[in-house]
């Protein structure tokens, strides 16, 4: 379930189970953060390293989701470091 | 017949919820979601289903995870899995895509990796993970009135002028979501017992309104899901152009993997610290918005 203090948010994740109403559906960036960086990391017989699963995202963030120039966190480093070149 | 791997949801403890709720269960591909029994002496289990190697293999596993309805659908599957058992007990998520041979190979994994799961499980017991998401909402960003020009000043003056009202503005606004931030994340810490960071979400994936400034993970007890979540909302209660969204409950994701430990052989897990070099090194990826950031509160 989603809950916004302000505006009216497209409710987005929650406890959706079988409904498959769209708007009772995670949003599946919120599951790809999980699903893609989380969970047990195993090695398992097919080997996906890490690095594939780096590409992967990086490959989805190259055609999928735009690289926004901005910095992903308007702080600096409190959070993480941002914007620097490397 | 086509050759088959198995692909692995979750290690839980045996139980008979366990077994109710694999029921019909199915996985990715609609195939049959079966047990796995091994470690501690047989009481660990992992939650598995038979796929096709020709989607699973090495090589074809990654040219489909180029494919985002393909990667939707398995990441749903997959979830739909994780949600079926957390209804009734409490599991290790695995990542997205976690294959294997056979059983056996599986069963092997369970007796090597059994005491780290059976800590890992213990500790989750009776948790849930919340995520926590702060924007910046599109009203606020807007530029203010523009500042009126005097008569000595050029057009370029007043350009320049206007950028700095604009900047000025963007910065309150930023000042604002840091210290809502700070409330959010003090809220939630009084709940939580541990709490993981993640990436911001950027692009079209990423369902506004407004800028995503953090994303968080909280595991919380059970029972103070609910207190969580409403003192989490308090925290930015008249902030304005600050919006908060609260997801969850989510199964532990991102608390599976144990917090300093990890697979050995594995080098470089998804932990706070450096992650290796991203290949190809994209532009605006940066390195350490690769991985979750994990930490107690």
């Amino acid at each position: 379930m989603t809950t916004s203090t302000t505006g009216g948010a497209p409710p987005a994740g929650g406890t959706a189970r079988e409904e498959p109403l769209p708007d009772r559906q995670i949003a599946l960036i919120d599951l790809l953060d999980r699903l893609l960086s989380d969970g047990v990391v195993l090695t398992g017989d097919v080997v996906l390293s890490l690095a594939d699963i780096d590409l992967v995202r990086v490959s989805l963030r190259a055609l999928v989701v735009a690289i926004s120039e901005r910095a992903p966190s308007p702080w600096a480093a409190s959070t993480a470091p941002e914007r620097d070149e490397p | 017949m086509t050759e088959q791997v198995v692909y692995a949801y979750a290690v839980a403890r045996d139980s008979t919820e366990l077994a109710e709720a694999l029921s019909g269960l199915e996985g990715v591909a609609r195939s049959p979601v079966h047990l796995v029994r091994g470690g501690q002496g047989g009481e660990l289990v992992a939650a598995v289903s038979p796929v096709d190697a020709a989607d699973f293999g090495e090589v074809p596993l990654r040219r489909h995870l180029e494919d985002l309805t393909w990667l939707e659908a398995v990441a749903r599957a997959h979830h739909g899995v994780i949600e079926a058992l957390t209804e009734r007990i409490t599991v290790l998520p695995l990542r997205l895509a976690t294959v294997y041979l056979d059983d056996d190979r599986v069963r092997g994994m369970l007796d090597r990796r059994g005491d780290v799961f059976a800590d890992r499980l213990a500790r989750l017991t009776a948790h849930v993970e919340w995520g926590v998401k702060l924007y910046v909402e599109p009203s606020a960003e807007e530029p203010p009135p523009a500042v009126p020009a005097s008569d000595d000043a050029g057009p370029g003056r007043s350009y320049l002028r206007r950028r700095r009202a604009e900047r000025h503005a963007r910065d309150d606004v930023y000042r604002t979501a840091r210290s809502a931030a700070e409330s959010v994340a003090e809220a939630a810490r009084r709940y939580a017992v541990e709490h993981a960071r993640h990436r911001v979400q950027q692009g079209e994936l990423a369902r506004g309104p407004g800028e995503n400034v953090t994303n968080d993970a909280y595991l919380v007890p059970l029972e103070r899901g609910e207190e969580f979540r409403s003192e989490v909302r308090r925290a930015v209660e008249g902030l304005s152009g600050i919006r908060v969204e609260v997801t969850g409950p989510w199964a532990p994701y991102s608390f599976a993997a144990p917090v300093e430990t990890h697979d050995e052989g594995h080098e470089g897990a998804p932990a706070a610290g450096e992650p290796p070099d991203a290949p190809g090194g994209v532009p605006g990826e940066r390195p350490a918005h690769r991985g979750t950031q994990r930490a107690a509160p």
